[in-house]
């Protein structure tokens, strides 16, 4: 869209940043593509640099940016504020494990990732359905998605009998769901496990290749109609928009985005169990993308990685506070942010540059005119 | 009454011919809606022709804005049916009377206000296939906010915004263009602006509904007036004789006769 507007660029690198960048992300100069290639390369030789447990524990925190980027995208885009996001993702979690366990092959685990992808994605598309079609609106959408998480944890944490089994996976209650199977790279016995290093990798390829497709379908047309349904949805069904439609689609793409998140955490822990239907998980995606910015998808990455990063420091305790209160100083963040950045710490970071570059953009000027006087 | 009431529109072609004959564009057919006790229309039997700019006039409460909303869909009647171009609209959602070539403004300016006035543009253009470069830059120059395109909508003025969403409706390229009063709260200079950016749509062949106040800004774009009252058609025909009319100045223009 962008490239039809100011007349397009010609090379090939021109034409793919034309489709990553427009009005609706942050971060288009060069200087900006420089420091996420660094900032990707950095995160690459990652494993280099630390012990395997760290790698672990980091990939969890690349697993959970799914979740962010879905809320990122539903919210920050559509104005669609789910607090249930972790429901696709804990369902298509669940999926992958009964999937995974009954049919335990290599060729089973690719089954798995595609049930288990579509049961988070339908899921979503059948909520988003009944929602948008039957005229549900701002909170109450909050307030339904958030019951949905919390009535699938009530139901999961009683499911601790044996009779409450699928084929040969026992659903588990509170004690959840073990020896789910790990993920699988290709078939029969030359299949490359993804455990370690190789999970961290696969997830920080599939986590690079999502904020890039977002970026493309955020700053198209698909984008603009996102964003104006956001911005007023009676004004944008008199253009002829089909509002429940955009926004259905909207929040499938959404419940993928997260079932895809479930499906890698799931795997990482080979173990699922029903907090992540819980209120306490349920919060974090929403305080991940408060805090990164509603409308800064790689904001909303950033957040997820920093804030679980320091959750974990604080739950071995740092000096006298304790793991106790991890929970409490993340909502004291969110508070913070709330009331002193509310548009969230990426786009207040990307105004300061603006602003800073204006300055010296003045300055230039201004001495340009006072040496060089004009006739 | 001065309009025929029989035509049977659901016979026209879907294309209205070129030239000739005026055909009618849109037709109400004994439209009725009620709130509760009371009825905001009244079996109206109206009717707007091809390349006219029909003006909507009647004192509050005549059900002039009902009338608009039930045209667009935000409101369904309780009776009556509605055809716009040989298709019965009645039952149609509002998106889908939008793709049928109408395109409306509302009273309060609805732009996008965190969005540049090229991205407004934007909004309801790409939904057409028209080429986006030069729609953008006719519209812009139509609208006289060609210098500020890339301002976002709500750093502009009240007058400028009323424009703006002008343009963004016109962008659809309608056959309809209906406009709940344009110039409300506008100086004198910005209603003459938006009456100069009407007629110059008009002259390319664009059909307006207009519901409006100001009897100035009337008298500069209408061929015929409506005067709605109670809900139910009061008069209609040019504006030198809904002036001139005696009973229409007591009920609305507010003198006593």
């Amino acid at each position: 869209m962008s490239g039809s507007l100011d007349g397009g660029s010609t090379s090939l690198l021109g034409r793919v940043r034309d489709r990553l960048e427009g009005p609706n992300t942050i971060g288009d100069s060069p200087a900006f593509w420089v420091g996420f290639a660094v900032a990707v390369a950095a995160l690459a030789v990652y494993p280099f640099t630390t012990d395997p447990y760290t790698i672990i524990q980091s990939s969890r925190y690349l697993a959970l940016s799914f979740l962010a980027l879905s809320l990122c995208f539903i919210w920050g885009y559509a104005g669609v504020l789910s607090f249930g996001q972790v429901a696709f993702f804990g369902i298509a979690a669940y999926a992958f494990g009964i999937i995974g366990i009954n049919l335990s092959s290599t060729v089973g685990v690719g089954v798995a990732i595609v049930g288990a992808v579509l049961a988070g994605t339908l899921s979503a598309a059948l909520l988003g359905y009944f929602m948008f079609y039957g005229g549900v609106r701002e909170t109450y959408v909050t307030i339904m998605t958030l019951v949905v998480a919390l009535v699938l944890n009530t139901f999961m944490a009683q499911t601790a009998g044996s009779e409450w089994a699928v084929g040969a996976a026992q659903l588990g209650g509170f004690n959840g769901m073990t020896d789910i199977p790990s993920l699988t790279l290709g078939v029969g016995e030359t299949a490359l496990v993804l455990e370690g290093v190789g999970l961290y990798y696969a997830l920080l390829v599939a986590l690079v290749a999502s904020y890039l497709g977002l970026r493309v379908l955020v700053n198209g047309q698909f984008g603009m109609t996102m964003v104006a349904v956001r911005e007023d949805e009676a004004r944008t069904t008199t253009f002829g928009y089909d509002v429940p439609f955009v926004k259905l689609v909207v929040f499938t793409i959404g419940g993928a985005l997260a079932a895809v998140g479930g499906v890698f955490y799931a795997s990482w822990g080979n173990y699922i169990d029903p907090s992540v239907f819980g209120i306490a998980f349920a919060a974090l995606p929403v305080v991940w993308v408060s805090v990164g910015g509603r409308e800064s998808l790689l904001g909303a990455i950033g957040a997820t990685l920093a804030i679980e990063r320091m959750r974990t420091g604080l739950s071995s305790g740092i000096g006298p506070i304790g793991s106790e209160w991890a929970l409490v100083i993340v909502g004291g963040l969110l508070l913070g942010v709330i009331l002193f950045l509310p548009a969230g710490v990426v786009p207040r970071l990307a105004d300061l540059t603006d602003e800073l570059r204006e300055k010296r953009s003045e300055r230039s000027q201004s001495t340009a005119a006072t040496e060089e006087p004009t006739e | 009454m001065s309009t025929p009431q029989d035509i049977n529109v659901r016979q026209k072609p879907a294309v209205a011919a070129t030239g000739g004959a005026t055909s009618t564009v849109l037709a109400t057919k004994r439209l009725t809606k009620n709130f509760g006790g009371l009825t905001a229309v009244d079996s109206v039997d109206f009717s707007v022709e091809e390349g006219e700019v029909r003006c909507l006039i009647g004192p509050n409460g005549a059900g002039k804005s009902t009338l608009l909303e039930l045209i667009t869909g935000q409101l369904s009647p309780s009776g009556g049916d509605i055809y716009f171009d040989g298709t019965d609209l009645t039952d149609m959602d509002t998106h889908n009377r939008i793709d049928t070539g109408i395109s409306v403004k509302f009273q309060s300016p609805h732009v996008y206000e965190n969005l540049s006035v090229e991205e407004n543009l934007q909004v309801p253009l790409q939904r057409t296939d028209r080429d986006t470069a030069q729609v953008l830059a006719e519209t812009l120059d139509r609208i006289a906010l060609a210098d500020k395109r890339g301002e976002p909508a709500s750093d502009l003025s009240h007058g400028e915004k009323q424009r703006l969403e002008i343009g963004m409706a016109v962008t659809l390229d309608p056959t309809l263009m209906l406009l709940d009063e344009p110039v409300a709260g506008m100086s004198v200079d910005e209603t003459a602006d938006i009456a100069s950016l009407i007629r110059s749509l008009h002259d390319d062949g664009m059909t307006f509904l207009v519901v409006e106040h100001d009897m100035d800004f009337v008298r500069q774009i209408s061929d015929r007036v409506t005067v709605l009252n109670q809900g139910e058609i009061f008069r209609e025909g040019p504006i030198e004789e809904i002036e001139a009319d005696e009973d229409v100045r007591r009920i609305y223009l507010g003198e006593n006769a």
